[in-house]
């Protein structure tokens, strides 16, 4: 038996060394990835994301209860930053979810984003996959504490839940972020504080300056300490569904996007490292004007 | 794409400070490690069915509260019913006598209180590099 068969047919175990080895490209990763394509596609994948301290890790507990509740296994991959100085990490999210650890059917695993930038990690795309594969019915993202532009979780989940708190900006940063446009459901959270309300009412007055009113996306308010508005997010989440179910066309459309993720990657170390002789003389005839950038540009694509 | 060292840091038992835990999370942070951290009260088979998820390389505790002995004990026993197999490291108000009769439970290396950074660092890098290499 290899990794995947094991992980499929439920060992837990295996399912915890395949991540590990897609995370750190490892001799087995090549060999997890192609056997895995033909056994994904049935998993709902639903992403949280969202400023740092809104409570997504807190939500996330809460929504897994009414998930399990119904029935239905869950995996959750938590993203945390990885220091850009030395590479390591703290991952936090999981001590928050912390209740969950006696039930079988609830599989977390921590990631560092390991200089990947965007909220994901560059694995992330395929945890998903083996996740998928492992049997989980739904599969939670959790995205690092997310500024303005880390929206690449969009393109990984159907549904993305767009985190928010009172305090943590106004909604003029609300209308600045890409990641209200993101957004398939919002959260308030931290409902039983006083200024939740005026929270709610200008996400909602954002939200139609932004999209022109053209898109409906509910806001719901709820406390992910006590669990208050915790079942209006799952029947908000379960509704949505309903109308968009995971397809088998979700599988290549996150194996592409890992590849962009490891491609780009790539070619960026390559040309930071500058080691490569071919690399330097692109960016001299760049520096020096003779070469454009779009072209240079497909000359570094070729050597990537 | 480079493997980097997995550490699950938790609290075990009743015991409630975690200043010391989290500056040790810091620490390792900073010399590259991914720390998984787990927070305060937990049981013995949360911290490895937690390690086991997570894949991890290794799981640190530290103790406050006098518990030591009695948590560790758990904890190996944990470890042997989920069949995990990684070095355990112990700190915290530990006394230099138990010292012996942890490591005799199994655990890798105690850290006193009072052990540099550095120390602590070296000494956890030692014991996984070793590791690595058998
Ligand atoms: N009062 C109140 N506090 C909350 C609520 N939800 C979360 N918190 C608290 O907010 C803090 C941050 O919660 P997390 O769940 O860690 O937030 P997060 O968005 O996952 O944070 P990062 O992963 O660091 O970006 C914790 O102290 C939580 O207990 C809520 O509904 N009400
Ligand atoms: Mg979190």
């Amino acid at each position: 038996m290899n990794l995947v068969d094991d992980l499929t047919a439920g060992d837990r175990r295996a399912l915890a060394r395949a991540i590990s080895a897609v995370e750190d490209g490892g001799p087995e990763a090549a060999a997890v990835l192609a056997e895995l394509q033909s056994r994904v596609g049935k998993a709902a994948v639903i992403g949280f994301t969202g400023p740092p301290g809104a409570g997504k890790s807190t939500l996330i507990s809460a929504y897994i209860t009414h998930l399990r509740r119904a029935g239905r296994s869950v995996g959750v991959i938590a993203v945390d930053p990885s220091s850009p100085l030395t590479g390591g990490a703290v991952l936090g999210d999981r001590a928050r979810m912390a209740s969950h650890i006696d039930d079988d059917g609830v599989f977390i695993r921590s990631l560092a984003a390991r200089g990947h930038l965007g909220g994901l990690s560059a694995a992330a795309p395929f945890v998903v996959d083996l996740m998928d594969a492992a049997g989980f019915d739904v599969v939670i993202i959790e995205t690092v504490g997310t500024g303005q532009s880390e929206v690449e979780i969009a393109g990984l989940a159907g549904i993305t839940v767009v985190v928010f708190a009172p305090g943590l900006g106004d909604h003029l940063q609300a209308i600045k972020a890409g990641i209200m446009e993101i957004a398939t459901v919002l959260v308030v959270n931290k409902g039983d504080s006083p200024l939740a309300a005026a929270t709610a009412a200008h996400l909602y007055a954002a939200l139609h300056l932004n999209a022109g009113g053209h898109r409906e996306v509910p806001i719901v308010t709820t406390t992910a300490t006590t669990g208050d508005g915790v079942g209006d997010l799952a029947e908000t989440i379960a509704g949505l569904l309903s109308v968009r179910p995971p397809s088998p066309a979700d599988a290549p459309r996150r194996l592409r996007r890992m590849l962009a993720a490891l491609a780009a990657e790539n070619l960026k170390e390559k040309l930071l490292r500058g080691t490569n002789p071919e690399i330097d003389s692109i960016c001299d005839e760049v520096r020096g004007g003779r070469l454009g950038l779009a072209e240079a540009l497909r000359q570094l694509a070729r050597i990537a | 794409m480079t493997k980097r060292h997995r550490i699950v840091l938790a609290k075990m038992g009743l015991d409630c400070h975690d200043t010391g835990i989290v500056i040790v999370a810091q620490l390792l942070r900073d010399h590259g490690f991914e720390v998984i951290y787990l927070g305060l009260h937990n049981s013995a088979d949360a911290v490895v069915k937690a390690a086991l998820q997570e894949n991890a390389d290794a799981i640190g505790i530290s103790f406050l509260s006098g518990q030591h002995m009695t948590q560790v004990r758990l904890l190996i026993e944990a470890m042997a019913r989920q069949r995990m197999q990684v070095p355990v490291f112990c700190g915290g108000v530990v006394p230099r006598e138990d010292a012996a009769e942890l490591q005799k439970m199994g655990v890798a290396e105690v850290f006193f209180p009072g052990t540099l950074g550095p120390e602590v660092v070296a000494r956890v890098s030692g014991v996984l590099d070793r590791g690595r290499a058998a």
